[in-house]
């Protein structure tokens, strides 16, 4: 074996599993939690701002426990209740991290909602809109416009927590990575490989962001 | 009562087409109107004159049921609006029923309040499509009408942002018109304008107010404005009317000194 600090072999040994690792686990609740975060936090946000005191209160409450404790927690307990119920850890797992961040883009969309102001609402009210249609094509359209940099900060913040997934057996990126270092007792590479591997996916999507940022600005 | 009769001839005879009965609206503590009485006949353009803090907004934004009442009932085209008098009980009306009501209501605001979400022609289209039940086509060729007819139709296609304060008011009586409206509300829809921008959207609602019959109630310091196009004109000092009458005795001739020095002071 070759015992320089950096291996050729290792590296191409344990690229194949690290991609694999990334698309079917890491990529794959990435994407899935940030589309339970926007679609849940937008209705969260919406039930604190119509509903009545004791539908929003518990709903309030319900958010800040879950904001209030660690991601790791969340998942084991999680794990621990509903595996019993649910075969896909990988599911539980996707949903832990959605709801999770769910608490997050809620408080991102109520900023949005409360910066539409106050004179759009009366201009629908003057033309008689409907509630509904109200939210709809007045409200959450400006509302979203503000949001979605934060949106892309929060995917990205996501994608870089799915690491914790490994508390549940989940074999995404970085568990994949030690599982290698331990078994041949390499580590820099499939480690430096794993981190390389967020970095190219982050990096151009936080650029992404930032140009968004400056264009709605 | 008014002196008037409007521009067609109609007469104030009949149920009248605003009427407030025993207003009383308060924020907190602060009493805004109490126990405030007056009509408006259809077809009637009352304008309302007085200093600030009398209550003219108020009275438009109750009229738009943009506030809630706190006492008393307004009555529109004869159904009630916000509370209803069941019996010596004073009832809410629903939300559904008030909507109802205020479809024949249609406001412009000092600050236009456009969707910027929106182009010029959506917004004018989206109460017709959303609320009337109009067809896209139906609405689309009833904005190009009225678009005409404030003189914007080259800018249809724009977003609100990229017009002047006085083009995006002109939109907004378009918007306001849209919905084919009884009564149509304008509170100081020229004070956010610059001085130059103040005569196309005054020439557009005097336009209006010669070709159409809609009722109107008017908060505006353009004072050539009010004597063109009112009816009457009443005079508010803190929440009650000092005096009301034709625009040629009120500016003319008021009877009472608060108007004078009101007068005096805005001229
Ligand atoms: N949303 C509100 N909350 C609390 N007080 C209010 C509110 N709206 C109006 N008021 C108060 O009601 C009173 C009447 O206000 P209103 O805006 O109707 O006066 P106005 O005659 O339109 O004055 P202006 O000529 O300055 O527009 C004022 O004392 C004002 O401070
Ligand atoms: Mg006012």
């Amino acid at each position: 074996m070759n015992e320089s600090w950096w291996s050729w072999d290792h590296a191409a040994a344990v690229l194949p599993m690290l991609l694999e690792g990334f698309f079917k686990y890491t990529l794959v609740a990435t994407v899935l939690g940030t589309l339970i975060a926007v679609v849940l936090g937008l209705i969260v946000a919406m039930t604190r701002r119509v509903a009545p005191g004791f539908i929003s209160t518990p709903v309030t409450w319900v958010v800040e426990f879950i904001r209030m404790t660690p991601l790791v927690v969340q998942l084991v307990f999680a794990n621990l209740v509903l595996s019993p119920y649910i075969d896909s850890t990988l599911a539980i797992g996707i949903w832990v991290l959605g709801i999770h961040y769910t608490t997050y883009m809620a408080e991102v969309y109520r900023a949005g909602i409360d910066s539409v102001p106050k004179g759009q609402w009366e201009a629908a009210t003057a033309l008689s809109l409907p509630l509904l249609r109200t939210w709809r094509a007045v409200v959450i359209p400006q509302a979203i416009r503000s949001t979605l940099p934060a949106l892309g900060n929060y995917a990205i913040s996501m994608f870089k927590e799915t690491p914790f997934l490994v508390v549940i057996y989940i074999p995404e990126m970085v568990r994949v990575a030690q599982t290698y270092g331990g078994d041949t007792f390499r580590y820099t590479e499939s480690i430096t490989l794993a981190g390389l591997i967020f970095l190219v996916a982050s990096y151009p999507t936080s650029v992404l962001i930032r140009r968004l940022e400056k264009r709605l600005a | 009562m008014p002196e008037n009769t409007a521009p067609d001839g109609a007469t104030s005879i009949g149920a009248p087409h605003i009427e407030f009965r025993d207003v009383v609206k308060r924020f907190g503590d602060n009493t805004v109107l109490n126990d405030l009485n007056f009509t408006v006949a259809k077809g009637e353009r009352v304008t309302l004159i007085g200093p600030s803090g009398s209550g003219k907004t108020t009275i438009l934004r109750l009229v738009m049921t943009l506030e809630e009442l706190t006492g008393g009932y307004i009555h529109v085209g004869g159904a009630p609006l916000q509370y209803e008098d069941q019996g010596g009980k004073r009832v809410r009306v629903s939300d559904k029923t008030r909507r109802r009501t205020t479809t024949q209501i249609g406001m412009v605001f000092q600050h236009f309040n456009l969707f910027p979400n929106m182009t010029v022609l959506e917004n004018i289209t989206e109460a017709p499509i959303h609320v009337m039940g109009l067809s896209k086509a139906e609405a689309i060729s009833k904005a190009e009408g009225l678009l005409e007819k404030v003189g914007m139709s080259d800018k249809r296609d724009f977003n609100p942002s990229q017009l002047s304060g006085g083009q995006q008011q002109r939109v907004a009586i378009a918007r306001a018109l849209a919905m084919d409206p009884e009564i149509l509300l304008l509170d100081e829809v020229t004070s956010a304008l610059d001085p130059e921008l103040v005569g196309e959207v005054l020439a557009v609602l005097k336009d209006i107010a010669a070709e159409t019959d809609i009722s109107m109630l008017i908060v505006t310091h353009e004072m050539q404005f009010a004597r063109d196009v009112s009816d009457r004109v009443m005079m508010f000092d803190q929440g009650s009317i000092v005096e009301e009458g034709s625009p040629e005795k009120i500016f003319s001739d008021p009877g009472h000194q608060r108007t004078r020095d009101f007068l005096h002071a805005v001229l």
